[in-house]
């Protein structure tokens, strides 16, 4: 190559590229760029290598290479250990798996759960991918489904009923979450183009509602919900626990969703409402029709970021009293036999509420993407 | 003859029929419907109310403010609270150790946000990834979960007060709670609090003074090093001359505990700490995208007619950031504010724990226990909105 490549070989202007310099391409050029470029973000890297030196072995090894995975109780997880607590003990969250997921749901009618499960799947499909067939079919189906899933779960109509008191754990929080999704799009909807409306009163209605529920912590209502929802009702009639909840938790949801919407509707420009007046259409044609998918198009990321949020926040009813995964982690932690490991109930149920709500944030990323359309 | 038939045919219709037609008289109508439902649902939940309280013996009035609390709250760093004062005065611990969380949980957070919201953006791939990595594992994961770990890392995993482990400069870390070091007044610290809201109000006035010369001659004089050597140089010559009337209270092990000195209890630091840290990675996305929001052609521009690269940041890249970086930033405080009332779940006497909390079980005051907490809720929300848009209003972008 080198004795070939002398000047004469070549007609000018036909010399092959020559490959760029190794300082400022491949691994090399890489780092140089972007871990030594300065003596600030050398010292920079070396800090964050030393820190990360220092954090992640150690986690490993706790949690995964020295880690018990089959166990008897805290002793007996100990004893397998070089160095007694030293390590994780999974056998701890093994043993409490059934409950982590199922709460004290009847064992004979886990079933009904697991088919609930299977359902949601099918429902949340249609909603998430677009190019499935036949997908205006299903919507019929989405709307079904809680319902559907209402029914199997508490029983009745042929069904053994179950205490909803039973309900617990990664069921639970599901329930609640599904629940205050489905239920709050559609009213934070209406809030939303009543806080946009012409009307006076409908608008100053919608607003005190929607700022009253935004300056109130949710657990705050959900005391509301656990000790003076019932004085409301008429004399004699009264609601299970988790109905209130799901009732509070929806009407929470739907204010910050409103608000996320009226952020949509403000976005669209006025002449697209005076081109559907112009083409006659009624108020709910026209919004059903030109506003609405406009609109809710700028707001999903907004939207699926309050849906993350509510599933975070069903954590808060444990603190009245309901099993949801925290809660049945710190219950199990209270049994003499497994006290004391409270570090990997924590982390497992930490890493349940990741996947889910990183899953929901990658897909909000991802609908962000494909739905810009601008330039 | 025919068509004035047809006409009163038409006008014969039903008087709502017509007026339906009609868009203002329609959108009366719904309007008079609507309040009227509501008006009825709410005369319809008062009467509920009315009877059901009748029917379990219990009156609606706020007397039980006036009675004895008769129990204890172990965290008021403000006013003097014992279990013989009333419910009234716990419910007033109760708020002011919300807002005492609230202010530190937002100072703490602005910081830290700031600080990772930069670092997001620093140019060393490893920081970026490092940040990036902990903010969204952070961010993805219930607070209340953060709190409690946070609570049992140091209950649990902390030395007794006995094996405290010593930071320096009298700083005890244990599973009771940190010590710290107390500033005792003595006479004459009142002069230097004086001196040094003077030196404030004397740096605003200097300030004003400075941008009107600019505005008038041109010249411009170093504002931000005047004013920092006003407000800090006039308390501490103050101190001096006073004597230094500022003394230490050190915080002493005696039996199993500490004695003296600031204690920050483990449950205010675990709630501090845990909304702290929650609400700072969200900060930090805020912050960043609002320093991406300035295009780079600001900078260049800036440089072109000729602005230092400080003056650039101080006129022209941080105004226009904070003008998107506010409006979220508001919501991310008073979450901040609405999340302390986690607060229960560990044992931080914050208002619902109070009032909405010991209190509603002692008395069985439901309804006014909870019409208090919201009460305070909405007061705090609506203040600090009020006051954000205003400083909103105030950064936003003046168009001529």
């Amino acid at each position: 190559m080198t004795e070939s490549s002398t000047p004469q070989d070549y007609v000018p202007g036909t010399h092959p590229d020559l490959p760029p310099p190794v300082r400022t391409t491949g691994p090399i050029g890489w780092a140089r760029i972007n871990l030594f470029s300065s003596p600030f973000n050398i010292v920079l890297t070396l800090v964050a290598v030393y820190v990360l030196m220092s954090i992640i072995p150690p986690v490993v090894e706790w949690a995964l290479v020295k880690s018990v995975w089959t166990a008897e109780n805290r002793v007996d997880c100990w004893a397998q250990m070089e160095v007694p607590e030293g390590a994780a003990c999974w056998a701890f969250v093994k043993s409490r798996l059934q409950l982590f997921i199922y709460g004290f749901y009847p064992q004979a009618e886990r079933w009904r759960v697991q088919l609930s499960f299977v359902l949601l799947i099918f429902a949340i499909l249609p909603v998430l991918y677009d190019k499935l067939p036949g997908r205006r079919h299903w919507f019929w189906y989405v709307v079904a489904f809680p319902f559907i899933a209402g029914w199997l779960l508490v029983g009745g109509f042929g069904l053994t009923p179950v205490d909803t008191d039973q309900f617990g754990g990664i069921m639970l929080a599901v329930v609640i979450g599904v629940t205050g999704i489905s239920f709050s799009l559609p009213i934070g909807i209406l809030l939303a183009l009543g806080r946009q409306s012409d009307m006076p009163v409908l608008r100053l209605l919608c607003v005190l509602f929607i700022e009253f529920i935004r300056g109130v912590p949710l657990i705050v209502l959900l005391f509301v919900a656990s000790t003076m929802l019932n004085y409301f009702l008429p004399p004699g009639t009264s609601f299970a626990l988790l109905m209130r909840v799901l009732i509070m938790v929806t009407i929470f949801s739907a204010a910050y969703i409103a608000e996320v919407v009226r952020g949509g509707l403000q976005g669209i420009p006025i002449g697209q409402h005076e081109a559907a007046d112009a083409l006659g259409l009624t108020y709910w044609k026209a919004h059903r029709l030109i506003i609405l998918p406009q609109a809710l198009k700028i707001s999903i990321p907004g939207i699926v970021n309050t849906f993350i949020g509510l599933f975070k926040d069903t954590t808060l009813v444990l603190i009245i009293g309901m099993l949801d995964p925290l809660g049945i982690g710190r219950a199990a932690l209270a049994d003499a036999e497994w006290a004391g490991l409270a570090r990997e109930v924590y982390l497992f149920v930490a890493i349940f509420f990741f996947i889910c709500c990183f899953s929901m944030s990658r897909y909000s990323l991802y609908l962000e993407r494909k739905l810009h359309t601008g330039h | 003859m025919t068509t004035l038939a047809g006409a009163r045919t038409t006008d014969d219709r039903n008087l709502i029929a017509r007026l339906w037609d009609n868009q203002e008289a329609r959108s009366v109508i719904i309007q008079i419907i609507t309040l009227a439902v509501v008006l009825a649902l709410a005369v319809l939940v008062l009467r509920n109310i009315a009877i059901n309280l009748e029917a379990i013996g219990k009156e609606f009035n706020f007397n039980f403010l006036g009675a004895p609390a008769a129990y204890d709250i172990s965290f008021s760093p403000f006013i003097e609270y014992t279990s013989r004062h009333t419910h009234l005065r716990a419910a007033v611990v109760g708020i002011l150790n919300t807002l005492l969380v609230a202010v530190c949980g937002v100072l703490l957070a602005s910081v830290m946000g700031f600080i990772m919201g930069i670092m997001r953006l620093s140019s060393n791939w490893l920081i970026s990834r490092i940040v990036y990595v902990f903010i969204d594992f952070v961010r993805n994961i219930p607070v209340l979960l953060h709190i409690l770990l946070v609570h049992g890392i140091i209950v649990t995993t902390l030395p007794p007060p006995r094996q405290a482990i010593d930071i320096g400069a009298d700083f005890f870390v244990t599973n009771r709670g940190f010590f710290v070091p107390a500033p005792v007044f003595q006479d004459g610290a009142g002069v230097v609090g004086i001196v040094f809201i003077i030196a404030i109000i004397a740096a605003i006035v200097f300030r004003r003074w400075a941008k009107q010369v600019q505005d008038t001659t041109g010249k411009i004089y170093p504002v931000f090093s005047i004013c920092t050597a006003i407000i800090v140089g006039a308390p501490l010559l103050a101190f001096v001359v006073m004597g230094a009337p500022l003394s230490w209270d050190i915080p002493q092990l005696k039996g199993f505990n500490f004695q003296g000195g600031l204690a920050l209890k483990p449950e205010f630091l675990a709630l501090w700490l845990a909304l702290s840290y929650y609400t700072s990675c969200f900060i930090a996305e805020i912050v960043r995208a609002g320093i991406l929001a300035v295009s780079h052609g600001q900078t260049e521009a800036s440089y072109a007619v000729g602005l230092r690269p400080n003056r650039t940041l101080q006129l022209v890249i941080v105004p226009q950031a904070l003008r998107v970086i506010i409006p979220p930033l508001t919501s991310q405080y008073l979450n901040i504010t609405k999340n302390s009332s986690l607060a229960i779940a560990i044992g931080y006497m914050d208002v619902v724990a109070t009032i909405g909390g010991i209190s509603l079980m002692q008395t069985g005051k439901e309804m006014e226990t909870m019409i208090i907490v919201m009460g305070v809720y909405l007061v705090i929300s609506l203040t600090v909105s009020a006051f954000m848009n205003w400083f909103n209003r105030k950064m936003k972008l003046k168009e001529r």
